[in-house]
C-alpha cells in the first residue's frame, strides 16, 4: 500500500542506483533502498511512513459496526446475536485484556436465553479485536463462503455472535454458554504498517473459560494480499472438519501449509 | 523473613508487607503492574513506598526474597552466586544511600565493575525506583560493559547496530537485499540477526549458512544469528550448521522461562555446544538474549512482583552466561504492559541502567506497536537518551518497519542520526571495514557511491523478483 513511493527521492547513495534498488525492492516488502538526505530519511519516505502509521492507528480506533455482519448472517439463513465484552471502551480494552476475554453481564444474559436445543456443534463469533476495519473489509467475503459451506457439510451452528471489544478468548465463554463442541472466532489483527485490515481466525475444541492459547489453532493474515478470505473460509472448514472428526484442537491439529508462529520474541 | 513497612505521610498511614509489595508499590506507574493488581493505588501511596524503600538496607534483599528460593532456580542463581566480598563496601548502606553513592563523582567505572558481582537484581531494581531519568542516564553512562566475538562491542564513544533483515517468508534473496542495504548505512556491527518467520530447523540452518557465507565472503568483522528457539539452534549445531551466536528470549522467573520452553541447564548445554565450534576470533562471548518487562505476567509467572523487578532478574540470568549481547525489546509487548511513550521511555532507561549495573552488555530495541500510544517521536527521544546513557547497541530495521514481526523499531537512518549527533562510531574493527569497503569516509560520513558498490553484486540478489 503505502510502501511504494513513486516520487523520486532526493538523497545520495544508494539512490544513485535507482534501477538496482528498484529491482531489489521487488525481493522484499521491507522498506529498503529509500535513499537519504545527508544520512536521514528523505521527505517523501518519511511522510509515506507517517501515512502508514496513521492508517494503522485509525484502524485500532475505528468503531465496530456489527449491523452489516448481523444482516448478512440473517440473509444467509442463520440466527445472529449482537454481544459486547466487559471492556466498555477502547482504552479499557487496550489496558485490560482480561475484560476483553469476558462477556458483559447483559451479553451473558442474552446469550443464555438463546441456547438452541440440541446444543450446537459450532459457536461462531466475529469480534473487532484490534482492527474493526479488518472485520468490515474481510468478514463479509469470508462469511459468504464459510456459512454456506458449513451448511453444506451439515454443521449445526449456534447463533452467530458479533462481539464489541472482544479478545480471542471470549470464544471460550460464548462456546461454553452455548454448550458448543467447537468455537471459531474471526477477529481483527493488530495492524502492521503495511496492512491495517488483516483478519485472524482462531478455533478451539471444548471451549471453556480459562483455556490457554496452545489449545487453539490460528489462521492469520486473512486479506486480499495475504491469505484471500475466500480461500481462508475453505481452509477453516477443512480445519473444523478435522477438529470435529478427531475431537481436538491445538498442537495436535496442525495441517500442512498453515503458517507457523513468529519465533524468538517476547510477546 | 518479611518485614512490615509502615509510615505516616501528611496525616495518612501507609503500610506494606514485605519487600515484594514495597517494591511493587514504589515502582513508577505502568499499565502492566495495574493489570497485575500490584501497582500503587495512587501517587501518594507510590511516594510513601519510595520513602520507605529509601531506608531499606541493601542487605535486606538477601534475606527477604521476592520469589521463594525453593520454588525458583533464578532465585537460587541469584542467591548462590552472590559475591559477599564484592558487596562488602555497600553492605551497610540503604537504598537511598546507594542512589547517592551512584551519583557521586568518586564512583567511577572501576568501582562499579568491582561492585557488580555483589549486587542482586532486586537491589538494582530498588534503587532505580528512586531515580529519575537523568539519574538512570548518568549512572549507567559510568559503566561500560565490553564484549568480544569477532569485534569489540561496548567501548566508550562507540555505538553498534544489530542489522535486522527480517522477511515474512524467510526468503534468502529478500533477506540479503535488506542486509546489503543496512551494511551500506554502516549497520551490522553488533550482529546480523534474523528473526525467522517459521520454527523449522531446516530453515534455521539455511539462514545460518546464508549469514556465515556473507560474513566470510566480504570478511565482515561481525557475527550472525538466527533467532530461533534455543532447542532448534542446538539441533542446528548438532547437524553441523555454522552457528556464531546462540539466542534465547529470557525472563526473570523459572516459571516464565519454562513457558519459553527452556531452563538454565539447557542454556548451559547450548552455550557449551557453540563454544565447541570455536568460531569467535577475538573472544568467546557468544550468547544473545532478549528480554522485556511484562513477559513474566504475560506467562502468568510473576509471583506477585512488579514487572520492572522481574526484568532486572532476567539480567541475573543473562550475566551467568557471559553474553555478547543482551537487549530489552522495550515497547514490543503492547499497551497492557507499557501504555504509552512515557512508560516505554522510562522502562527503556530502567532496563539499560539495571542491566549495566549488573554487568550485562546492554542494548535496546527501541520500539512500539500500533496499538500503543506512541510514535516515531517517542522513539527518537528514547534512542537519543539511551545514546547519551552509553547503550551498547540498537536495532537497524529497514525504514523502521519490521515487515515480519509487524512493529516499528529504529531504522538504518536512525542509527546514522545517532552517530552524527553524539559523535559515536561503530565497533573499531567494523569501522575499519566500512572504510576499506568505501562505505564511510574519514569524517565518518556515509560516502556517495560513485559507481555500483560491490556488495550490490552479491550473487544472492542477482535472480529475478519474487511475486
Amino acid at each position: 500500500m503505502a510502501r511504494k513511493t513513486e516520487r523520486d527521492s532526493s538523497g545520495d547513495a544508494p539512490s544513485r542506483e535507482p534501477e538496482v534498488w528498484e529491482r531489489l525492492r521487488g525481493l522484499t516488502p521491507a522498506r529498503i533502498g529509500l535513499g537519504r538526505s545527508g544520512g536521514s530519511l528523505p521527505t517523501p519516505h518519511w511522510l509515506d511512513f507517517r501515512l502508514a502509521h496513521a492508517r494503522a492507528r485509525d484502524a485500532v480506533q475505528a468503531v465496530f459496526e456489527p449491523e452489516p455482519i448481523l444482516e448478512q448472517v440473517r440473509a444467509l439463513g442463520f440466527e445472529s446475536l449482537d454481544l459486547a465484552s466487559r471492556a466498555g471502551d477502547i482504552e479499557t480494552y487496550l489496558r485490560r485484556p482480561d475484560q476483553g476475554r469476558r462477556l458483559s453481564r447483559d451479553s451473558r444474559a442474552a446469550l443464555s436465553g438463546a441456547v438452541p436445543e440440541p446444543p450446537p456443534e459450532l459457536a461462531l463469533c466475529v469480534a473487532d479485536g484490534l482492527s474493526a476495519r479488518a472485520v468490515a473489509v474481510q468478514a463479509p467475503t469470508l462469511l459468504a463462503v464459510l456459512l454456506p459451506e458449513l451448511a453444506r457439510r451439515a454443521w449445526r451452528l449456534g447463533p452467530v455472535c458479533t462481539v464489541r471489544h472482544g479478545r480471542v478468548a471470549v470464544q471460550d465463554e460464548i462456546g461454553q454458554l452455548l454448550c458448543a463442541t467447537l468455537a471459531l472466532i474471526l477477529i481483527g489483527e493488530r495492524p502492521g504498517l503495511g496492512c491495517a485490515d488483516s483478519l485472524g481466525a482462531y478455533l478451539v475444541h471444548t471451549p471453556r473459560v480459562g483455556n490457554t492459547d496452545e489449545r487453539r489453532n490460528c489462521v492469520s493474515n486473512i486479506r486480499a494480499q495475504g491469505l484471500h478470505p475466500e480461500r481462508a473460509a475453505l481452509e477453516l472448514v477443512d480445519l473444523l472438519d478435522e477438529a470435529r472428526r478427531r475431537g481436538l484442537s491445538g498442537v495436535g491439529l496442525r495441517l500442512p501449509g498453515l503458517p507457523g508462529s513468529a519465533a524468538g520474541r517476547v510477546s | 523473613m518479611q518485614r512490615r513497612y509502615r509510615t505516616r505521610v501528611a496525616g495518612e498511614t501507609f503500610e506494606f508487607q514485605g519487600l515484594r509489595e514495597l517494591l511493587a508499590r514504589a515502582s513508577p506507574a505502568r499499565s502492566g503492574d495495574e493489570l497485575a493488581g500490584v501497582a500503587a493505588r495512587d501517587e501518594s501511596e507510590r511516594v510513601a513506598a519510595q520513602l520507605l524503600l529509601a531506608d531499606v538496607g541493601l542487605g535486606e534483599f538477601l534475606e527477604d526474597l521476592v520469589v521463594p528460593y525453593e520454588q525458583d532456580e533464578v532465585t537460587r542463581l541469584i542467591v548462590d552466586g552472590h559475591d559477599a566480598p564484592a558487596f562488602a563496601p555497600l553492605a551497610n548502606r540503604s537504598v537511598g544511600e546507594f542512589r547517592d553513592w551512584l551519583l557521586d563523582y568518586g564512583t567511577d567505572a572501576e568501582a562499579l565493575q568491582r561492585l557488580a558481582p555483589g549486587l542482586t537484581p532486586e537491589m538494582v531494581a530498588a534503587v532505580s525506583k528512586l531515580m529519575r531519568n537523568q539519574d538512570l542516564i548518568l549512572a549507567a553512562r559510568k559503566r561500560r560493559v565490553v564484549t568480544r566475538f569477532r569485534n569489540t562491542l561496548g567501548l566508550p564513544g562507540r555505538v553498534s547496530i544489530r542489522l535486522q533483515p527480517n522477511h515474512p517468508a524467510d526468503d534468502p534473496a529478500g533477506i540479503t537485499a535488506s542486509i546489503v542495504d543496512g551494511l551500506l548505512y554502516g549497520c551490522g556491527d553488533a550482529v546480523i540477526g534474523i528473526n525467522p518467520a517459521t520454527d523449522s530447523v531446516e530453515r534455521l540452518i539455511e539462514l545460518t549458512r546464508l549469514l556465515a557465507e556473507l560474513i566470510e565472503r566480504y570478511r565482515i568483522p561481525t557475527q550472525g544469528c538466527v533467532l530461533g528457539h534455543v532447542t532448534a539452534q542446538l539441533e542446528a549445531i548438532e547437524r553441523g550448521a555454522p552457528v556464531d551466536l546462540v539466542f534465547q528470549s529470557i525472563a526473570g522467573t523459572e516459571a516464565a522461562n519454562a513457558a519459553f520452553g527452556f531452563d538454565l541447564a539447557l542454556l548451559r548445554r547450548a552455550r557449551e555446544a557453540a563454544l565447541e565450534l570455536g568460531r569467535g576470533s577475538l573472544g568467546q562471548d557468544l550468547m544473545y538474549f532478549e528480554t522485556g518487562q511484562g513477559s513474566c505476567l504475560s506467562a502468568e509467572a510473576h509471583h506477585g512482583c512488579d514487572q520492572q523487578t522481574l526484568e532486572a532478574r532476567a539480567y541475573a540470568v543473562a550475566r551467568a552466561f557471559s553474553p555478547l549481547l543482551v537487549n530489552t525489546v522495550v515497547g514490543f509487548i503492547g499497551p497492557e504492559y507499557l501504555y504509552d511513550g512515557k512508560q516505554i521511555t522510562r522502562a527503556g532507561l530502567e532496563d539499560h541502567f539495571c542491566g549495566k549495573l549488573l554487568g550485562v552488555p546492554m542494548g535496546c530495541d527501541v520500539c512500539y506497536t500500533n496499538h500503543a500510544e506512541a510514535d516515531q517521536d517517542d522513539m527518537d527521544n528514547l534512542l537519543t537518551l539511551l545514546g547519551v546513557a552509553g547503550c551498547n547497541y540498537f536495532m537497524g530495521v529497514p525504514g523502521a518497519d519490521d515487515v515480519m514481526l509487524s512493529y516499528q523499531s529504529t531504522s538504518f537512518h536512525d542509527s546514522h542520526y545517532l552517530r552524527q549527533v553524539l559523535g559515536l562510531r561503530p565497533a573499531p574493527e567494523f569501522e575499519r571495514w566500512l572504510r576499506e569497503m568505501g562505505i564511510v569516509d574519514e569524517g565518518h560520513r556515509l560516502r556517495p557511491s560513485e559507481t555500483r558498490h560491490r556488495l550490490l553484486a552479491a550473487p544472492e540478489i542477482q535472480g529475478g523478483t519474487e511475486d
